[in-house]
């Protein structure tokens, strides 16, 4: 294929579950190989929070919704030569597929890039691929679709006991299951069967217990084929890789095991014709006699006998024709970049023509050889969801991952833990509500089934009964039964420099063995330092220490010799913000980024760490130096030790500094332990961060500037929460102390509600304070803004951006539009002036993010009050540097390297708006995550982000929605539900919707409002009233178009509010549960939202749209 | 627990690397070389070209899945040590009941663990491959001062390391010499150098009959057993010390379709007129790229071996059909107008991909095409 002279890159969009950053480091990636190249690229995306969409990446950026029509339009434009479809994800790929079927991609003459459309479409297409298979001789597990018990039974012949029984249709796959007798079999197939709506099920081969393997492989236009990595999942058949425990490489894999599946993923790229990266899944039958699991022979406990010259089965399950997460893991975890080397064959380029960059010497045609241990776990989002139903399956529900390296699997793995920041989540936490069957926990998989597994072996359950139960392989758990020996071993013997010495090697953290130990943290870290036991660190250099490599990529271990010697001259370490969960998304990567770029800028140093493996800033080149590790004070004090060579007693220059406002809360709660250890912070201290986080020294900083809050308190108990929510005046809103992102915050509007919240605050975390605040309903505003710091004094405010929803609303789940549009001058004036002096005041030093409430009870200018202050890089620093071209990241990072503002150019105050408007919108993944409730409320629940971008209000929200897949259709059926304490403010809604000829349907109580309102209304019994069809069943079959559906106060409604919101997100459609947005969306589509623009980002801030 | 004995690994230019005991406790010597593949110790292990050398393992996990004997690669242990980060004392595969440490043992062959094996590797890669002892931790000394008197690796025939017999292979093992069988299919012989059974296992997949003959079979010995094709296997040390074996490849050129493997394609890099060298620390790995001239193709080799062909005199007749993309070294040969051909690196795989067998079935396609002209 030959080189293209320009090429259409096709991002991934927002961040939702199963597609996450990964695609922002693949897509950046691709860029820099385009640029590498000589190629001109195009990249679209949706996502502002996305370094892929900075300045500089790709030659022309346009931030714009990832559809057939906006594509089109932006390709009509550009006339790329060719389209790169297999570096945005899913999203990516689906789009070209359809461009290419919607004929656009032959109307403009653009060919595909990489891997062609037929190979894309044989590995994505279930039958094709199965054929495909089956043509050269790759198996697949045999399954079948029947419709009744005989053909259930015909269709068993062939497949062969166990099986799964899915039933089609029915969500969660309720009635199915899995059967490993003939009896089983027939009840299963009928009530399957029963249970489906068109009475079909899929009967497949079971694989429970097999081990799940995937490889990594490559092909270029040559035809050579390598396989980058290889990676085993802790986690048998059944859950999706992306929820599963990994480990690369393989370590139950013989060689012969290994190259057999090597061989078979080679094959499989040849065949399909993919040019580029792909993924293969396959499954390993545990042993040769595998036809039940557990295998009879294990069930007794007793001996094997086994065939000994028949290689195990195993079955092809699946292939991605594209970049991948695992390929992200996969790059992270070997040191080669999958991402840009695939884009570069996609160029034209073979594999012996491509350099690899890591060595600098050989090529990018060989496959790494890793000399440690990889341990990847993902970061589920229940401790924000509660009510989620926590059993992994086939459908993932991680929001994000994390990866460790380190030379044993027990280390790799107490690293990964460590990383995952769960607080009081060690290896020592056990399930305080035990499970009556010692082995229920470790046979179901969920988020906290590693745990389970360790309770098991604490219990002295045999292994081989615990690996029968879990169909993890025995190996992982004698790993298991290695760290806890340690453990007891730390709990029973005196601490030795050689038990210290062992332990560390292991994995164990200073605070466990402090926990085992008897001792603190502190004690055991200076005991250990003066016993000479430091990490050392050693390099991810792709090929086992054969070649000299030049790539700065580390991980720490307890050996003897490190190779990353102290470097001198000024130099800082930038703090990540480790796995991705709701609360900490991309936002942060995308700063951490943007400040090693800005320290290197600057003629500093820039070393980074992290422990997320999807990221862009663990990508080698980002930083001068990147430390794959756990971001806890343990590994950040030892990583600055190692950089200043203080380590080993030598003094060092202590000069590595620390930048923590970058990396979200992770980074910012070192603070206080970094200032603790004497390790000097670049931009706010750790004062400045207790003084806004501290809620009775900011009570007073406040009252000391005249600067007013919503009236408020802390309180401890029940009486003192209800005579102040009385003092106060409903309705409330209530949290407990020192709990972030909103978690567990409630609006409550009476006192049993208050009692109620009280109640099972304190039952979540005894003696904690709760904090009760006026629940103020007026404009939300937020700002984003740089201080010079000490003797700089200048504040310098990019942008002021209105929330679409009243404050209520999380400020990460609300829309928000720059510049603010509904603002008077005056309350400008107020807000600039509070944040100048709430800078100073402060004295912070880089960024901060401020959160203001605006009551107006009249004509005149609002009451402004400050709801909250970060002193740290927010989530709206990305979307606010893209509009209004202020590169906040970088002034800040100059600032805190003592570069005044006035010095880089700008001044105090509130930087002029750019000529655009844009609204953000999140993005959740609720269809993804069974029994959490979607509506909107103080505590924040989307996993990611779009933009819309335009020259007005409604043409650049109705972009932002469409990029949402929240867009208003033009006509069609709305379902409305609407409290009763909302219905007043919906009035105006009703009448839009009425007017512009929408069919409305409605449960009871609105529906008599809209025929008083003089409009038609279909009505839709409520579930509990017993109508059929019931409003959820209108909902589930497809007859509504959008949903605007508000929670009821009154408890008896909730249920039903719960199951329309929950049937509108699994159907796949809007729904609104804030009257605001709802209205502001209807409206942007009536007013002329539909005839938005399409123009590069640049186009928009420089008003030549 | 069990506390374990310390063992030190002793380097020539005197570096001591501290560990613990592995298999069994005694003294051993040897060329000290690293291989990075992640899989395959046992096939390594028994690997008759690691013969005289202490090998170090740069995967830090060894012995997850065991040991099973049936996928030894030669009747015994051939390493002369072996130094790994780390042992797995409990051992998971369907198929590999034995511990590492006690298939060492068993063997008498001695080990260490819980050492640096990176540092060591960077500094063989630095330094080139050396002499190493492994001894008991309070040996040190001694070694230092033995090592200096022990013989260097290059100067070692370790003709022995061969058959002394011809045999045959049949049912997946060596069986007593039996010619003039009835049985169908081209009839191999192999010059048992230090061979892999893998390499008879390939041949004999492939329908051939297989024999293996003692190193030092000469032309006639060979001629006598009637084969239709001749290979030469791969084996330790340095080929300049085959010369009887370059003068029976010699004779065989233009006699018998010849494949040479790793030594054998060294004894035949010498026959065709090319010099051979030491490379300063080898290739040991499952991952090398190998550049497939003739098509362009990029083939990813096992490889294990510390002397290249030096291309320079080589015999006009002759060309260069493979290079290593990493340093650019002759990966193999074939003559221009003769069924002979060769590769540096290791087609039987075990350990390694399994992209290379076609070798084989070139090898059989030129004793085809022989006979058919």
């Amino acid at each position: 294929m030959t080189k293209p002279e320009s090429v259409l890159i096709i991002g991934s969009g927002p961040i939702v579950i199963g597609q996450a950053a990964e695609f922002d480091y693949a897509g950046t990636q691709a860029c820099k190989a385009m640029s590498e190249e000589g190629v001109r690229s195009i990249l679209v995306n949706s996502n502002p929070a996305t370094i892929m969409t900075d300045e500089g990446v790709a030659d022309e950026v346009y931030i714009e919704p990832l559809t057939v029509p906006v594509l089109r339009r932006i390709i009509e434009k550009e006339r790329p030569e060719g389209l790169l479809p297999t570096l945005g994800g899913q999203v990516g790929l689906n789009l070209a597929v359809d461009l290419h079927e919607a004929g656009v991609l032959e109307e403009f003459n653009v060919r595909l890039l990489g891997t062609p459309l037929d190979a894309i479409r044989r590995a994505e297409d279930r039958e094709l691929f199965r054929t495909a298979m089956r043509e050269i001789g790759e198996p697949t597990p045999p399954s079948a679709v029947v419709h009744t018990l005989a053909e259930a039974r015909d269709a068993l012949e062939e497949i062969g006991l166990p099986v799964a029984i899915r039933p089609a249709y029915t969500l969660g796959g309720t009635g199915g299951g899995f059967v490993r007798t003939m009896e089983e079999f027939e009840r299963v197939v009928q009530t399957g069967l029963d249970a489906s709506p068109i009475t079909q099920i899929l009967i497949e081969r079971s694989l429970l217990g097999w081990k799940e393997v995937e490889y990594e492989v490559m092909r270029d236009g040559a035809d050579t084929c390598i396989t980058i990595c290889n990676m085993e999942n802790l986690d048998p058949m059944g859950v999706h890789t992306g929820d599963s425990i990994v480990v690369a490489p393989s370590q139950t894999l013989s060689d012969k095991d290994y190259q057999m599946l090597r061989s078979a993923s080679l094959n499989i790229i040849r065949s399909l014709g993919i040019e580029g990266g792909c993924n293969v899944q396959l499954a390993l039958a545990p042993r040769q006699d595998v036809v039940a699991w557990p295998p009879e022979s294990m069930r007794d406990g007793g001996g094997v006998g086994i065939p000994h010259d028949e290689p195990l089965p195993y079955y092809v399950i699946e292939v991605n024709p594209r970049v991948s997460r695992s390929s992200a893991l996969a790059s992270k975890a070997t040191g080669y970049p999958i991402a840009r080397v695939a884009a570069k064959i996609a160029a034209g380029k073979r594999l012996d023509e491509i350099a690899n960059q890591v060595t600098g010497r050989t090529q990018a045609a060989f496959e790494p050889a890793l000399d440690y241990c990889v341990v990847k776990i993902p970061r589920w989002p229940f401790d924000k969801f509660e009510a989620g139903d926590r059993v992994l399956g086939t459908q993932m529900k991680a929001t994000g991952e994390v990866m460790a390296i380190d030379r044993t699997f027990e280390a790799a793995l107490q690293k990964a833990i460590r990383s995952l920041e769960f607080g009081g989540r060690t290896v020592l936490w056990e399930d305080s509500e035990k499970e009556e069957e010692p082995f229920r926990g470790s046979e179901t998989p969920t988020d906290v089934r590693l745990w389970h597994l360790l309770a098991a072996v604490r219990a002295d359950l045999p292994l081989d009964e615990i690996a029968s139960h879990s169909g993890v392989d025995p190996w992982f758990l004698e790993r298991l039964e290695t760290i806890v020996r340690m453990e007891q071993r730390l709990l029973a013997e005196p601490l030795t420099p050689a038990l210290m010495r062992r332990a560390k090697r292991m994995g164990f953290a200073d605070e466990q063995i402090a926990n085992l130990a008897g001792s603190v943290d502190e004690r055991i870290r200076e005991q250990r330092l003066s016993w000479g036991i430091a990490p050392v660190y050693k390099m991810v250099d792709t090929c086992a220490a054969e070649f000299d490599a030049v790539t700065p990529y580390f991980y720490s271990t307890y050996e003897d010799e490190n190779e990353a010697e102290p470097e001198l001259g000024k130099r800082a370490l930038v703090v990540g913000s480790g796995p991705i969960r709701i609360g900490q998304g991309i936002e942060f990567d995308y700063a951490s980024v943007k400040a090693a770029q800005a320290l290197r800028a600057a003629g500093w140093g820039a070393v980074m760490a992290n422990s997320n493996p999807e990221t862009v800033s663990t990508d080698f080149d980002t930083s001068d130096r990147l430390y794959f590790e756990p971001l806890d004070e343990e590994a950040v004090r030892d990583i600055l030790e190692n950089e200043d060579g203080s380590q080993n007693g030598n003094g060092g220059d202590g000069g590595v500094a620390s930048i923590l406002q970058f990396g979200g809360q992770t980074a910012i709660n070192l603070a206080g332990p970094l200032t603790t250890a004497a390790r000097p912070i670049l931009g706010s201290s750790a004062d400045v961060i207790d003084l806004a986080e501290d809620r009775k020294r900011f009570e007073r900083f406040l009252a000391d500037l005249g600067i007013p809050q919503p009236p408020g308190t802390a309180v401890s108990t029940i009486d003192e929460a209800v005579l102040a929510a009385d003092a106060i005046g409903y309705p409330v809103l209530v949290r407990p102390s020192y709990v972030l992102g909103g978690r567990a915050m409630e609006i409550v509007q009476g006192v049993g509600d208050l009692a109620r919240y009280v109640t099972q605050a304190q039952a979540a975390a005894p003696g904690k304070p709760i904090l009760i605040d006026k629940y103020l309903a007026g404009i939300e505003v937020e700002v984003d803004a740089i201080c010079g710091g000490a003797g700089d004094d200048a504040v310098l405010i990019p942008g002021i951006m209105e929330h679409i929803e009243r404050a209520g609303v999380h400020s990460g789940d609300s829309m928000a539009v720059y510049p603010a549009p509904n603002l008077r001058a005056g309350e400008v004036a107020t807000i600039i002036e509070y944040t100048r002096q709430i800078g100073i005041g402060l004295g912070v030093a880089g960024l901060m993010n401020i959160q203001y409430v605006i009551m107006r009870d009249s004509d005149d200018d609002g009451d402004v009050f400050v709801l909250e202050v970060n002193p740290r890089a927010s989530r709206t620093v990305p979307f606010l540097s893209k509009v209004t071209g202020v590169p906040m990241v970088e002034v800040a990072v100059r600032a805190m390297l003592g570069e005044s503002l006035a010095e880089q150019g700008y001044s105090s105050g509130l930087w002029p708006s750019t000529p655009l408007v844009a609204v953000k919108a999140p993005v959740f993944s609720m269809s993804k995550l069974s029994g959490v409730d979607t509506h909107l409320g103080p505590e924040m629940k989307s996993t990611g982000e779009v933009m819309g971008v335009d020259t007005d209000y409604e043409k650049a929200l109705n972009k932002a929605l469409i990029a949402a897949g929240m867009a208003v259709p033009s006509q069609g059926r709305a379902l409305l539900s609407i409290a009763d304490q909302d219905k007043p403010g919906a009035m105006a809604l009703i009448r839009e919707l009425g007017e512009a000829g929408y069919e409305l349907h409605a449960t009871v109580g609105t529906a008599s409002l809209i025929r008083g309102l003089g409009y038609a209304v279909h009505e839709a019994p409520k579930r509990e009233v017993g109508g059929d069809p019931d409003v959820i069943d209108l909902i589930r079959s497809g007859q509504i178009d959008m949903v605007i559906n508000t929670p009821e106060q009154i408890s008896s409604n909730i249920r039903d509010g719960f199951h329309i919101r929950r049937a509108a997100a699994e159907q796949r459609i809007p729904c609104f549960t804030s009257i605001d947005t709802a209205h502001h969306a209807v409206g942007a589509m009536l007013e002329g939202g539909a005839d938005y623009n399409i123009a590069p980002l640049p186009d928009y801030t420089a008003g030549r749209v | 627990m069990t506390e374990h004995m310390e063992a030190a690994l002793v380097l020539a230019d005197g570096a001591v690397f501290r560990g613990i005991a592995l298999g069994a406790t005694t003294d051993t010597w040897g060329e000290v070389v690293f291989n990075t593949s992640m899989t395959g110790y046992q096939e390594m292990l028994t690997d008759p070209s690691y013969a005289g050398q202490i090998l170090v393992l740069t995967y830090p996990l060894i012995g997850n899945y065991g040991i099973d004997p049936p996928i030894d690669e030669s009747r015994q242990i051939q390493v002369r040590g072996l130094i790994v980060r780390s042992e797995c004392e409990s051992p998971s595969h369907p198929r590999g009941g034995m511990r590492l440490h006690d298939y060492l043992a068993s063997a008498a062959v001695p080990g260490i663990a819980g050492v640096d094996t990176r540092a060591i590797t960077r500094r063989i890669r630095h330094e080139g491959v050396m002499m190493g002892m492994i001894v008991p931790g309070d040996q040190v000394e001694a070694a230092r001062q033995r090592l200096a008197e022990l013989p260097a690796y290059d100067t070692q025939d370790f003709i022995d390391v061969g058959v002394d017999q011809p045999y045959s292979w049949v049912d997946g093992r060596p069986q007593a010499f039996s010619n003039g069988a009835a049985e169908p299919g081209p009839h191999i012989v192999v010059l048992d150098e230090g061979l892999k059974y893998n390499i008879l296992r390939n041949l004999r997949r492939r329908g051939c009959r297989v024999t293996a003959m003692p190193p030092s079979s000469g032309v006639e010995d060979i001629l006598s057993v009637n084969p239709d094709g001749v290979l030469l296997s791969p084996g330790p040390g340095d080929p300049q010390l085959r010369e009887f074996q370059v003068q029976t490849a010699t004779s065989l050129i233009g006699k018998l379709p010849i494949m040479g493997i790793c030594m054998g394609h060294q004894v035949l890099g010498r026959a065709f007129g090319a010099d051979t060298f030491k490379l300063k620390f080898g290739h040991r790995g499952g991952n090398h790229p190998v550049l497939e001239v003739p098509t362009g193709r990029i083939a990813i080799t096992a490889q294990n071996h510390g002397y290249a062909v030096d291309p320079h005199g080589l015999s006009p007749d002759v060309e260069v059909t493979h290079i290593n993309l990493h340093d650019e070294t002759v990966e193999g040969l074939a003559h221009r107008s003769e069924p002979v051909f060769s590769i540096q690196y290791h087609a039987e795989a075990s350990p390694g991909p399994l992209d290379n067998g076609h070798l084989f079935d070139r090898f059989l396609d030129l004793i085809g095409e022989s006979q058919g002209a």
